[in-house]
């Protein structure tokens, strides 16, 4: 940051002693004693009139302009999305699994915005952290002083070869991810498939995903279905692992490796999906030593998935790597500051950290981010680190799921220990997924969560 | 999932009943006035009430557990460990108290209005 910009920055009064150590027994009170900088930040406001740009108004961008608004007096912050509808992705499982109708996780972003953030509905078209500014799909630029980059990712449907986001729910071809229309047609597909019985094919991509517990649970689900209308012994269900496990962290892996083995689910190892024939259902799957054919009545289908192309064309992403090709953006994995660009946050799905692109990442990334930010707008500097904690309510069978919570180390971290096993299939997990988890959410966004 | 302030269990609950949350909240608080203002007034528990209010209660219980399975899309089957059983015994219990003190609050207040406005 440029001495005119910094003089520009008003830092606040710093907080009495007495309100400091409050908000400190506040934080521990509301983080179990880790951190809870949410609760720092909004006893006093900072005055500013930093211009902070927020790209993407998803879960990340949402949370952080919530955030940022209440802990701030004076500042300009412009949050940057094309899309006009806030899709509430957890919840896409759901109406795969028929849970949930479509109307379940659609609303508006705007409802979310909150007074004070100006909304402009256009996509960044270009990124140019060099010259502190943003430029919009329709040419207008933005100047910031700060900007969060909360882009989200994107879908590549077709980098595999014969698929189109436009086959899901025809020819045996699901894929919850696309949407919730698409969630939607994959429970058409998938109920019927259930009804007949037949050959099932399941996989996840080579590149990073959002939420890698969704192709898991679309498994467990499917085959439950299977059992429950008495076409189970009718029906084959292979999962194709991208690599030679079924999950990051080694102790969950194992864990559904002997599920999959109880529920009679076959596994193979190193195989992604490169092609697909919808006419002939066959997908193709590159192996260790060359390709493979697997035909199928039911493919749930998850594309490679990368960062969207302005941020692969900008100088943002991380320059080598196996992150680089991908356009993860290259930030600290504990501050989630960029690494070349230190006013450049980045949070959420975009962000090139080792785990966890979920909404649990998000609650926890985007206060962090944000406190550091806002400590230096104030003259300060912030001790919050972000963890890698993350969250999965990882369903088995309808009914039940496990809730895992693990951080960058693999650690498995569950929020009720002794309580709330993580790796026992409860029904007490399925309840906070289907009904304490949006609400949860929608709080987040709120910044009141 | 990491955190149980009750400012953030709010919001959560706001979220998730919306409109009816505070409405909730105010039959239960003017509920449980009633009760005790019922227990100063008559100075004693009538156990014959208390007794007919119980096995109405045991049907709130029921209807509690019922209603939870609806909006969670699920069925008492799912129970796989000691958290679901305690989870299920706390939803029966809050169900059978809270239709217990409901039933004996109403009971008590009939009888109280009947008495001042009827005969004997």
């Amino acid at each position: 940051m440029t001495p005119d910009r910094q003089r520009i920055i008003h830092a606040a009064a710093p907080l009495s002693r007495e309100r400091r150590r409050f908000v400190q027994i506040l934080g521990g009170m509301a983080a179990g004693a880790t951190l809870a900088p949410g609760a720092a930040i909004a006893a006093d406001k900072v005055k500013t009139k930093a211009r902070i740009v927020i790209a993407g108004a998803g879960a990340a961008g949402l949370t952080a302009a919530s955030r940022l608004a209440q802990a701030l007096d004076g500042a300009r912050i412009t949050l940057l999305d094309a899309r006009k509808e806030h899709f509430y992705q957890p919840g896409f499982t759901l109406i795969g699994a028929g849970i949930k109708p479509v109307g379940y996780v659609v609303s508006t972003t705007a409802q979310y915005v909150p007074a004070g953030v100006e909304l402009v509905t256009e996509s960044v078209a270009e990124f140019d952290p060099q010259g502190n500014r943003v430029v919009t799909s329709s040419g207008k630029a933005y100047a910031y002083d700060f900007l969060i980059v909360a882009t989200g990712m994107q879908l590549e449907y077709t980098m595999i070869e014969g698929m189109d986001a436009r086959l899901i729910g025809q020819h045996g071809i699901g894929s919850i991810y696309h949407g919730p229309a698409a969630a939607h047609a994959t429970w058409q597909a998938m109920s019927a498939f259930a009804d007949r019985g037949g050959r099932g094919v399941f996989l996840r991509p080579a590149t990073e995903m959002k939420c890698a517990g969704a192709p898991l649970k679309y498994t467990f689900i499917t085959d439950d279905y299977l059992t429950r209308r008495g076409q189970r012994s009718k029906a084959k269900i292979v999962y194709n692992a991208n690599n030679k496990v079924l999950f990051s962290v080694p102790i969950v892996s194992e864990k559904v490796r002997m599920l999959f083995e109880e529920r009679g689910i076959e596994v193979n190892y190193d195989r992604v999906l490169k092609a697909i024939d919808p006419g002939r259902r066959i997908a193709t799957f590159a192996t260790a030593d060359g390709t493979e054919e697997q035909g199928y009545d039911f493919i749930h289908v998850i594309p490679p998935m990368r960062a969207p192309a302005a941020i692969r064309q900008s100088p943002l992403p991380w320059q080598s790597g196996a992150w680089a090709a991908e356009g993860w953006l290259e930030v600290d994995k504990g501050t989630l500051r960029h690494v070349r660009y230190p006013n450049v946050f980045g949070v959420g799905d975009i962000a090139g950290v080792p785990k966890g692109k979920t909404a649990a990442s998000v609650k926890w990334q985007v206060p962090v981010a944000v406190d550091h930010l806002v400590a230096q707008l104030g003259g300060t500097t912030s001790a919050a680190r972000y963890t890698g904690y993350t969250s999965c309510p990882l369903i088995t069978r309808l009914g039940r799921a496990m809730l895992v919570e693990f951080d960058y180390r693999n650690n498995l971290v569950p929020s009720f220990p002794g309580v709330i096993a993580p790796l026992e299939e409860l029904w007490v997990t399925w309840v906070m997924k289907t009904m304490a988890l949006k609400p949860t959410y929608l709080s987040m966004l709120r910044g009141r969560a | 999932m990491k955190e149980l302030d009750p400012i953030v269990v709010l919001a959560v609950f706001e979220e998730m009943l919306g409109a009816f949350l505070w409405p909730l909240v105010a039959v239960v608080v003017l509920g449980l006035v009633a009760f005790v203002v019922l227990l100063a007034r008559e100075r004693r528990v009538v156990s014959r009430r208390l007794v007919g209010a119980e096995a109405l209660g045991v049907l709130g219980g029921v209807v509690a557990l019922v209603v939870m399975a609806k909006v969670s899309s699920s069925g008492f089957t799912d129970a796989g460990g000691p958290a679901d059983w305690f989870l299920i015994a706390a939803v029966f219990g809050a169900g059978l108290v809270g239709s217990t003190i409901l039933v004996y609050t109403l009971a008590g207040w009939w009888r109280a209005w009947r008495g001042s406005v009827g005969p004997g």
